[in-house]
């Protein structure tokens, strides 16, 4: 009972959509990291993308919303650690991302020790891997702004974390 | 762990949590007056971050006093004296060029301090420092990157470069000071003693100045104090702004 109530529980909170790039859920962003049941109550665990990124209150809101609506008595858990990149985020998820028209993460994109260097983000419209970066910031903390050469589209690009 | 680093950590947490608030703070003082749209964009996401590892930081803080207190107590219930930010954060904007010289020479220092922090015997700390490496990766490579077009760029913007290392330079050797609270977490290997940063910290300014033909200020006073609650007069003004709301309502929940 309990093990098929964890369950529909996981799949209650999976599938709360992110509130800034509502195609993708919190479960294809690999944020959702475990859902229990403790004493009666779900008890899902969200791991915070960016430390500062203002949607990590609405969405663990959004979860705990989600689970009541459900039925469940519900506790959200923030948890910090192992942390979260964008690794972390499901195959689905990216190619979500890219039928959104945003470009998914490269993996291993932004190295931590290099000083320059700007990475190649292909075209999410065409495919080109002819672009260009307009800004590393972009209308999220997530995301930067670029520029296809080919198809001359500007593309928001989810920055590697 | 031992009462004496944990005294150690409560202290160096929110001396970091001072430095990422403050600084971010005056980041988003930016906010609607960038030269560019990008970089409206830019600042705001940068102070973002910094505003997120604050709160990270007062809030594990809080809970190694085990006193109650929380984020928004340390943000908005100190006084000036209480804040233990390093001077460099809260030196006032002054143009687009002092602000992100500012920028690179404190991202330049919290990269190699997030870098060795992961490491941290303090399992919290490591986990905010995971976060905040990668981050921070970002802060260095766009300050970096503005020092180097606008010290190599027009005549006016070398200039007005130039004028920031002279008035911002006085303020780096404070970042590397150590004292009883950083020797304590460097021999439990809980932090990393902000010294050993120095070479790391010397070896991107050093190459972003080669490329921005920017030279160090031969000769220069050092300005210090900030880690013993003295500051300058603008930090009393921001704490002001920053505080005001929460001041005026206390309690207050929307």
């Amino acid at each position: 009972m309990s093990e098929l109530d964890r369950r529909r529980a996981w799949q209650v909170a999976a599938a709360v959509p992110d509130p800034e790039i509502p195609v993708v859920t919190v479960a294809d962003l690999g944020i959702l990291r475990d859902v229990r049941i403790e004493n009666g109550v779900a008890v899902a665990q969200v791991t915070p993308t960016y430390i500062g990124c203002p949607a990590t209150l609405a969405i663990e809101l959004a979860v705990e919303a989600a689970l009541r609506d459900a039925g469940f008595e519900a506790r959200v858990e923030r948890v910090m650690s192992p942390p979260w990149t964008t690794d972390w985020i499901t195959e689905e998820g990216r190619e979500k991302l890219r039928a959104y028209g945003i470009a998914p993460p490269v993996q291993g994109g932004n190295s931590t020790r290099a000083l320059f260097g700007e990475t190649a983000a292909p075209c999410p419209r065409c495919g080109s891997d002819d672009t260009e970066r307009v800004s590393e910031f972009g209308s999220t903390p997530c995301k930067a702004l670029y520029r296809c050469r080919a198809c001359k589209e500007p593309f928001d690009y989810f920055k590697c974390l | 762990m031992d009462q004496t680093v944990k005294d150690a950590l409560f202290r160096q947490l929110v001396r970091l949590g001072d430095d990422c608030l403050v600084l971010g703070h005056r980041l988003s003082e930016w906010c609607g007056h960038a030269p560019m749209l990008e970089e409206d964009l830019a600042m705001p996401n940068m102070a973002l971050d910094l505003i997120g590892q604050a709160r990270a930081l007062y809030t594990l803080a809080g809970e190694i006093e085990g006193k109650g207190r929380t984020e928004d107590d340390f943000a908005y219930l100190r006084e000036e004296r209480e804040f233990t930010n390093c001077l460099l954060v809260e030196r006032p904007n002054g143009d687009f060029a002092h602000t992100m010289l500012r920028q690179l020479y404190f991202a330049a220092f919290m990269q190699p301090y997030w870098h060795a922090a992961q490491g941290s015997a303090h399992e919290g700390l490591a986990a905010i420092a995971a976060k905040a490496v990668k981050e921070m990766a970002y802060h260095v490579r766009h300050a970096g990157e503005w020092v180097i077009r606008l010290g190599d760029g027009t005549e006016e913007s070398a200039r007005r470069m130039r004028d920031a290392v002279e008035e911002l330079h006085r303020f780096t050797p404070e970042l590397f000071e150590t004292d009883e609270v950083t020797r304590i977490l460097a021999e439990a290997g809980v932090a990393p003693d902000p010294a050993s940063l120095r070479p790391e910290w010397d070896r991107v300014v050093d190459e972003v100045f080669r490329e921005a033909r920017l030279e160090r200020p031969q000769r220069f006073f050092p300005r210090s104090g900030g880690r013993a609650g003295l500051h300058g007069e603008d930090l009393g003004h921001l704490l002001t702004e920053l505080q005001y709301v929460a001041r005026a309502h206390p309690g207050a929940r929307w």
